[in-house]
């Protein structure tokens, strides 16, 4: 009797989900949200305001591409705060001159941009690697790093702010292209470059086959291990960038807060933007969509004046909520 | 006939071989006590009164943390939400400091286990995944403590006796000792000699087949969570006696801390398979890495810096899990 | 009815959506009684089962069970009523030792804790009635299969089980195993248990079993004493032939004169593969179809996982075109010109959510990319040329495999093996679970395959595609192959003698159960 009930509620649900597939759920309540912001908030429409949400989303963005990835092959990524933050450290270390020997100029600049997010590739691969070749669960595998990393970073900084005047990371930071920043103009190219990756190459088609299925992938002659690693490298990589990226906004890098809390951002991200958690499917623009709708809840929520750590509740509502429209959408 | 019974008879399988087996088991024991012995030998004042009883009071809320997740670990489940819902907890009770200890306690233990029923109820009843349920309630009762609080610390009353909760000592040893230590007995009892302990680890070592057996896997998840969210309700109640206010921002990463204690502790992470006692043990050896470099910084032959401390602990969880990753195959 | 009549199940009948998986089915059991159930995959004795224990609920029909009309709603229901079942997967849990297997959520308890001693010592009082002595303190999972299925029976027996149902107990046991096993089935049969076995091994059966009833398409077909049935009788009526239907009717010729060229495009000699394939030799030539025949548990797939390199083999030779072949992966046989089939469409063949169009082109991605980027324009040539070719029924090959039929899904994974344009394909039981129509149609494309020159290695269970799809038969019976016949030779009686008895066919049918 009561399971008819739960079977019956839940069908009056699916059908009360918007139609337009998986990404219409997200799109309506970012719609709503604008909507609400729009008649409600004074001075939104401004590309000041604009801007202001962009940039504090950029990173969550980049990371959460990644993350979306990693989550497609039914995996998870925590080390990714972590690897920011190695990255974040490095970069001044080296256009300073004090790593690689490399005195200050174009050139240390140019390594200073490179080195560190290979770096973070690199320990992205061994994340990969843990998964991939020892059968580690990623969550325990990537524990290791979430730990570890942010300690490296502490150590070769030895704790310290590093504040620095440098042209080529202020642009970084600060700098506009066509009047939009730089950082939205390299978020939109990896969430560009990602949702087509996704689509249109083998890469993007063998890991969603390994996360539906990885049994048949393997039969069907998939190098389930290398595209595994591969999948943890690019989601390593983006998170170098976007640790360069925090520490160009702020002209200084702390070991210590650098990417702090972002793995769990970029999850929630994730989850409302409508990527099963359970692996096989990847939604780049929705990830894109669910850190706006997140970033953009919290700026209504500030903007009429709730605290932010109101938003913290109502950002974990909005999660909950996401994943059990999703269980139920789900549901036979 | 009888030839074949002393076939079957003749024991274990040499799936692993024993001594392997004991190591895994007892190797985080072992660990420890040589990480002991190196400290005494090595350093004048490591097992005097004084560092002996800062090392149990300190570690105390962080050996409750670990128990409850140990807890949650062996049904198989994760729960990230109890650094934050100790924080939240702290100021609670630091709020209530002021009508009497009890009060203060009972009221960070009541913040506890209503995080810890959220949790339950979310994964046992709505079945949504640990994961992501635990993460949202984690930001949850994050914002819960900052706007609690107004995003400050909230100073405990020193009028009443709550802050013997985290300084004051009984029998002379510490107070947050005792309590850690009658928490594992209890723990240890709850998991050994009754019912419910044994049906925790059979959820997680096979949840259809528990459900199978007629055990009450629902209910004995949903208290599993309450039960961890109360043990990080009281590790807050120490928090705030400890540092004479409740603090909205600590307990950032405790969660990870806890599972990385969990599992140093041979815990598998897949449930099933776990021991209280060990639990207790991993956490010490943790927190003594910690001690020992301060040690080692205090004798002057050469200066590790704290940060060395997640870098040690990043690489102890990674030996640990390829230790257990080979010794301990999961049957399928 | 006389009250020796432990379990009586009639007229049941059972559809899942519109489909019926039992219809007209019945079974008894009398207490100390071992009930041998057998039926070829599908027949519906698991679903029977399930209906039993409360698993699933039955549409029609009336179960009594030791005098009383029962209807168990859980699988907990039917327990604490008296029914346990052992299950090929054993239920129980690997990482908690064996003692507390037996007695979870009945743990004897002194002052409300578990009284660990006691339960310690009834745990090894228990299965010392079944002469078995092991330090009940270990993990399960230290012990081996056989242990664990007395594990499970012991747990049964101490909740008072009446009827014992044991689903393939044997199909990963060795022979001193089932030894054991058949020791404590005779004890619970004196002991007035009454057991139903089900097992695919016939020699087993008539080892231990008293009674045996078939089943095939949902319903009873026959339901007599075991020394009564001779072995060909018994697969005949799994089967549905009639023995003098199998007699009469020899092997159809090839309607079309296509004949398999003389180049050996895979050849397998003395194949040993733990734990089900013990020395298995075939070969195939280039156009050439050869059927893989035995019973359920004759290790037919796992010869198959074995050629494909999906399982490690640990003996024996395999080369494909004349070559040595030892596949360290399903990759290296695929670059080697094989494709393979799997029998389970759901968990090893389709990747659900993705499109018709990707899980066509699964296995050929990597050579319709340049630079990591996917030719899509040639992708969709080729899938549009092989969903014409093939007949494959969509809206549009966009769509999400899953929302494909059962018959137009396995043509998608055929599909994605022609496209590599293979040396070798290897289906196992590629018509399974596939209407009528979409059947013949792949069973044409398959024939027409080889006309075109590949060689095909084809499991099935179904005698008719066996005699009549295929050049040659080769049979094989507990992991070895005993008999392979050619296409004039492989009539459904000879084929079905060697998978009852193992014997090459030599004219005579000998009695079964000599």
């Amino acid at each position: 009797m009561q399971e008819l009930e739960i079977v019956a509620s839940r069908r009056r649900l699916r059908l009360a989900m918007p139609r337009g597939g998986p990404l219409g759920g997200v799109v309506l309540a970012l719609a709503i949200l604008l909507l609400f912001n729009l008649v409600a908030t004074p001075h939104f429409i401004s590309l000041q305001t604009l801007y202001v949400n962009l940039t504090q989303v950029t990173t969550i963005v980049i990371v959460a591409v990644g993350m979306t990835m990693v989550i497609a092959t039914g995996g998870i990524d925590l080390s990714v705060g972590s690897l920011m933050a190695i990255a974040g450290a490095l970069a001044p270390l080296i256009f300073a001159g004090r790593l690689l020997g490399i005195g200050p100029g174009p050139f240390a600049d140019v390594l200073a941009f490179f080195v560190p997010v290979l770096v973070a590739m690199a320990f992205g691969s061994f994340n990969g690697w843990l998964v991939a070749r020892f059968r580690i669960q990623p969550i325990v595998a990537t524990l290791v790093l979430f730990i570890a990393g942010r300690g490296i970073a502490q150590v070769m900084t030895n704790g310290n702010l590093q504040a620095f005047h440098n042209a080529s990371f202020h642009a970084l930071g600060l700098g506009r292209v066509l009047g939009v920043p730089i950082q939205v103009w390299l978020m939109a190219v990896v969430v560009g470059l990602a949702a087509w990756a996704i689509r249109r190459t083998l890469y993007g088609r063998q890991l969603l086959a390994i996360g539906g299925n990885e049994a048949a992938a393997r039969l069907a002659g998939l190098p389930v291990a290398r595209i595994t690693i591969l999948v943890y490298a690019v989601s390593g990589l983006l998170s170098g960038i976007a640790g360069l990226i925090v520490i160009a906004i702020n002209s200084s890098s702390d070991a210590n807060l650098v990417g702090l809390g972002m793995e769990l951002d970029a999850i929630a991200a994730v989850a409302v933007g409508g990527t099963a958690l359970t692996g096989g499917r990847a939604s780049i623009i929705g990830t894109l969509l669910g850190a706006l709708i997140i970033q953009l809840l919290r700026y209504t929520l500030l903007s009429h004046g709730v605290p932010d750590a109101a938003a913290l509740v109502v950002k974990a509502a909005v999660i909950l909520a996401a994943v059990y429209l999703q269980q139920v959408g789900r549901a036979p | 006939m009888t030839s074949a019974i002393d076939t079957i008879s003749s024991g274990p399988r040499p799936r692993g071989n024993r001594h392997a087996a004991l190591l895994q088991r007892q190797g985080v024991v072992l660990a420890l006590v040589l990480l002991i012995v190196f400290g005494a030998v090595r350093y004048d004042d490591f097992l005097g009164l004084y560092n002996v009883m800062s090392v149990l009071r300190y570690n105390a809320m962080f050996a409750l943390v670990a128990l409850g997740m140990g807890f949650v670990i062996m049904t198989g489940g994760i729960d990230l939400s109890v650094g934050a819902t100790a924080a939240l907890a702290s100021v609670v009770s630091a709020g209530l400091s002021d009508v009497g200890l009890g009060a203060g306690l009972a009221a960070g233990i009541a913040a506890g286990l209503g995080v810890g029923l959220v949790n339950g109820l979310a994964i046992s009843r709505a079945r949504l995944p640990a994961f992501v349920t635990t993460l949202a309630t984690m930001l949850g009762a994050r914002g819960l403590a900052l706007l609690i609080s107004g995003n400050q610390s909230v100073s405990v009353s020193w009028d009443t006796s709550f802050t013997d909760l985290g300084g004051g000592d009984f029998l002379g040893f510490p107070i947050p000792a005792w309590i850690a230590g009658v928490a594992f007995v209890l723990g240890s009892v709850l998991l050994n000699l009754t019912g419910f302990g044994r049906a925790v680890l059979a959820i997680g070592g096979n949840e259809e087949a528990a459900r199978l057996m007629g055990l009450p896997v629902a209910r004995v998840k949903l208290l599993v969570y309450v039960l961890t969210g109360g043990l990080a309700g009281l590790a807050g109640v120490i928090l705030a006696a400890q540092f004479g206010a409740g603090q909205p921002t600590e307990g950032q990463g405790w969660e990870l801390f806890a599972i990385a204690a969990v599992v140093v502790g041979g815990t598998l992470l897949t449930g099933g398979m776990g021991s209280v006692g060990f639990t207790l043990a991993g956490t010490l050896l943790l927190g003594l890495i910690f001690n020992i470099l301060n040690f080692e910084n205090g004798k002057g032959d050469f200066t590790l810096s704290a940060y060395w401390q997640s870098v040690i602990r990043g690489a102890f969880l990674l030996l640990v899990v390829l230790l257990q990753n080979r010794l301990a195959r999961r049957p399928s | 009815m006389t009250d020796d009549i432990l379990l009586s199940m009639s007229g049941i009948a059972k559809s899942f959506s519109g489909v019926a998986a039992l219809k007209e089915a019945s079974l008894t059991v009398a207490r100390g009684e071992v009930l041998a159930l057998i039926g070829q995959n599908g027949a519906g004795k698991s679903t029977l089962i399930k209906v039993l224990t409360g698993a699933v609920a039955l549409d029609r029909g009336s179960i009594r069970f030791d005098g009383r009309p029962v209807a168990f709603r859980t699988p907990q229901e039917a327990q604490a009523g008296g029914i346990a079942t052992i299950y090929q997967e054993i239920n129980l849990v690997p990482l908690r030792s064996v003692a507390e297997n037996i007695f979870l959520g009945r743990e004897p308890r002194r002052w409300g804790l578990i009284d660990w001693r006691r339960m310690h010592a009834q745990a090894a009082a228990l299965l010392a009635q079944f002469d078995v002595s092991i330090d009940v303190r270990q993990p399960l999972h230290r012990f081996n299969t056989a242990t664990q299925q007395m594990v499970a029976i012991a747990r049964a027996l101490d909740q008072q089980a009446r009827l014992v149902v044991m689903d393939e107990p044997t199909s990963s046991l060795d022979d001193r195993e089932v030894a054991v096993l058949f020791g404590v089935i005779r004890q619970l049969k004196a002991r007035g248990i009454g057991v139903i076995f089900v097992s695919h091994r016939l020699d087993e059966l008539y080892a231990v079993c008293d009674r045996v009833t078939i089943m095939r398409d949902g319903m009873t077909v026959a339901d007599q004493p075991m020394a009564s049935i001779g072995k060909l009788e018994l697969v005949a009526a799994m089967l549905g032939r009639s023995l003098e239907e199998v007699k009469r009717f020899g092997a159809t010729a090839f309607d079309e004169d296509f004949a398999p060229r003389p180049h050996k495009v895979l050849e397998v000699a003395g194949l040993k593969s733990a734990p089900r394939v013990a020395g298995v030799d075939l070969d195939v030539r280039a156009g050439e179809i050869v059927g893989l025949a035995g019973l359920l548990g004759s290790g037919r797939t796992e010869t198959a996982r074995a050629i494909f390199g999906a399982d490690r083999p640990q003996g024996g030779t395999i080369r494909v075109d004349g070559a040595a072949a030892g596949f360290r992966s399903s990759r290296d046989a695929i670059r080697a010109g094989i494709g393979f089939c799997s029998e389970d469409r759901k968990t090893e063949g389709i990747v659900p959510d993705m499109s018709v169009r990707d899980n066509l082109t699964l296995a050929l991605l990597p050579q319709l990319t340049r630079r990591g980027v996917i030719d899509q324009a040639r992708q969709r040539e080729i899938v549009d040329r092989l969903i014409k070719r093939l007949g494959i029924r969509l809206a549009s090959s966009e769509q999400k495999i899953r929302e494909l039929s059962g018959g137009n899904q396995q043509k998608v994974l055929l599909a994605r093996w022609l496209c590599l344009q293979p040396k070798l394909l290897i289906l196992d039981e590629p018509t399974r679970g596939i209407d009528v129509a979409a059947k013949a149609e792949i069973q044409a494309l398959i024939r027409e395959l080889a006309r075109d020159g590949l060689g095909v290695l084809m499991i099935s269970s179904e005698l008719e595609e066996l005699t009549e799809g295929c050049h040659r038969v080769s049979v094989l019976r507990d992991g070895r192959s005993v008999a392979a016949f050619d296409h004039d030779a492989a009539s459904e009686h000879a084929i079905m003698n060697a998978m009852a008895h193992g014997l090459a066919p030599t004219g005579e049918e000998s009695r079964a159960g000599a």
